[in-house]
């Protein structure tokens, strides 16, 4: 569905992106682990177009995205759930909403959506009219993949959701994110939460400063000694 | 002062904080979706009144369409100013657009100059607005009262668009964060087109009424007025609608009323404006209705 073929991205002379290369089949949860400044966001920015790779391609369900426009891509089927949530802070939760469905004109299955996300978040019903701004950091976050989801995605990039959030709304995100895999929705998932994610994850990659150092099914990353050591906080001491 | 007399120049204080009012708006809303102060607004203001101006002079139109038309033309100037002194360089540091905003001023006020002559112009006064009418024993020119009746009903229109539609809600997105607003499929050039194209036309609406109600019409006359009206919109707390609104009040009743109790002050009239944009920002620095101004990210 989502392919990555040698992609370096540049920021002034620094190169965040190396070339990597990875792929995302559809119906499948992938995730993309790695430390700080590895690259994970810069290369979800790539996709969606917020970043101009220097070299290497990315194609979408044969589409090159490269010269998409940022704006053209939801009405694809893309979305991206920002690093930071990025709520829009002057909105209702409901406007936010709306706003995730910005493109589509189809109002009674906005409604539906709407319902939809509202009973995989029942917080978000509770605080309908309150300005986004004035949410906690969770129900922010519950927003933003609320209003990701209601653009009807086919592939729906997360970055990092679980920031910043309690172990109990963390478990909650993660269900919700199988969730919604199950009603057909592909996942690139970004996470620090190496762990959680590789469990309900297909297929994972592991980034380091730059370059893809490995990749596997959840299970046998998980399995992978490297992996443990680096990610999952498993030291000789355990 | 009797009571009539005071009637009458509250009335045309409230006339002039209109037309300040609808000029101030286009400050605000530019202010807001860009961070950015359109230093071109006064003249764009200027225009519309030449527009108008050659409709009726010159075109021999009837008032509504010459008016409707130099409207229409407002904002597609406004749209122009944008997309050639301002879209090129958004990304450029903030410094960069300031110089250009200036420029966009100068060239306008230059170039209406050249084409339509430094010499003061007649604006048409056309019997339905200037006709003088008796409200007790206030005698008032009809134009008067329909100025804040038009401002108002403008107003509300406008916090309807910007509350209750999607191109409302997509400008208010676009003026937290542009990134975000682009990836849930928002049009954002478009979006800060319409914003300038707004902002305009409710200028264009004030032009025409300045030129109605002052019909000495110069290429150089949006200067003061596009400077008082900056001011108003700070005083109201810039970016926010109804605070350049209340400005645009606050200053023209206050001019109209310094004049009319203190008549030796008369020639401070325009420094009022800076004397009170002084005092506002010493004790309340982000306006009467102003959020913390917070810069771009
Ligand atoms: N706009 C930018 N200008 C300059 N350097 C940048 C910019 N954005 C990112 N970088 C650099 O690129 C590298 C990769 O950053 P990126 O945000 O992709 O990391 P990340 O893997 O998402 O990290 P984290 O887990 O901390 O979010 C970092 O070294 C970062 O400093
Ligand atoms: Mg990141």
């Amino acid at each position: 569905m989502l392919k990555i073929d040698n992609l370096t991205v540049a920021y002034g002379g620094i190169e965040a992106l190396k070339g990597i290369s990875l792929e995302v089949e559809e119906g499948k949860i992938v995730t993309l682990v790695g430390a700080n400044g590895a690259g994970k966001s810069t290369t979800l920015r790539s996709v969606v177009g917020l970043t101009k790779p220097k070299t290497g391609t990315i194609t979408y369900m044969g589409m090159n995205l490269l010269v998409m426009k940022t704006q053209e891509m939801v009405r694809n089927g893309i979305t991206l759930v920002p690093e930071g949530r990025r709520v829009f802070p002057n909105l209702t939760v409901l406007e936010n909403l709306k706003i995730g469905a910005f493109y589509r004109n189809d109002e009674k299955n906005i409604k539906e959506d709407m319902e939809w996300v509202y009973s995989l978040f029942p917080r978000l019903k509770e605080r309908t009219w309150q300005l986004s701004g004035t949410l906690s950091g969770g129900e922010q976050q519950m927003l933003a993949v609320g209003r990701a989801l209601m653009s009807r995605p086919k592939l729906m990039m997360m970055d990092e959701p679980s920031l910043g959030l309690a172990p109990l709304i963390i478990k909650d995100i993660f269900n919700i994110i199988k969730e919604v895999n199950k009603q057909g929705v592909t996942i690139l998932l970004i996470e620090q939460n190496a762990n959680a994610a590789l469990h309900i994850a297909d297929k994972g990659y592991v980034m380091e400063t730059g370059r893809i150092t490995m990749a596997g099914s959840g299970k046998e990353l998980l399995a992978n000694p490297e992996v443990k050591k680096a990610y999952l906080g498993d030291t000789a001491h355990k | 002062m009797t009571l009539d007399l005071f009637l009458q120049h509250l009335t045309n204080g409230i006339s002039l904080g209109s037309l300040y009012a609808l000029i101030a708006i286009g400050y605000t809303m530019v202010y807001g979706i860009l961070r950015l102060i359109n230093f071109a607004h006064g003249d764009i203001f200027m225009m519309s009144v030449y527009f108008a101006f050659f409709g009726v002079a010159t075109f021999g139109m009837p008032w509504y369409a010459a008016f409707l038309l130099a409207i229409l033309l407002t904002g597609a100037l406004g749209i122009l100013v944008e997309r050639t002194a301002y879209k090129p360089i958004r990304e450029a540091p903030k410094i960069s657009i300031l110089i250009s905003a200036i420029g966009a001023s100068f060239l306008l006020e230059n170039l209406a100059t050249v084409i339509f002559g430094g010499r003061p112009k007649t604006f048409p006064q056309i019997e339905l607005f200037t006709k003088m009418v008796d409200v007790g024993a206030v005698r008032i020119q009809m134009l008067t009262f329909m100025i804040p009746v038009i401002t108002v009903a403008l107003l509300i229109g406008l916090l309807y668009l910007i509350n209750h539609t999607k191109s409302g809600m997509a400008m208010r997105a676009v003026s937290k964060d542009i990134e975000t607003a682009r990836l849930m499929g928002i049009d954002v050039n478009r979006t800060i087109s319409f914003t300038f194209g707004i902002g305009s036309m409710l200028a264009a609406v004030g032009g025409i009424m300045w030129g109605l109600k002052f019909p000495s019409i110069l290429p150089l006359m949006g200067v003061i007025p596009g400077l008082k009206c900056f001011i108003a919109a700070v005083i109201g707390g810039i970016g926010n609608i109804k605070g350049a609104v209340y400005g645009g009040f606050i200053l023209g009743v206050g001019e109209i009323m310094l004049i009319a109790f203190l008549p030796e002050l008369t020639g401070y009239r325009d420094a009022f404006a800076f004397i009170l944009l002084i005092v506002i920002l010493l004790f309340r620095p982000t306006g009467i209705m102003g959020e913390k101004i917070s810069e771009k990210v």
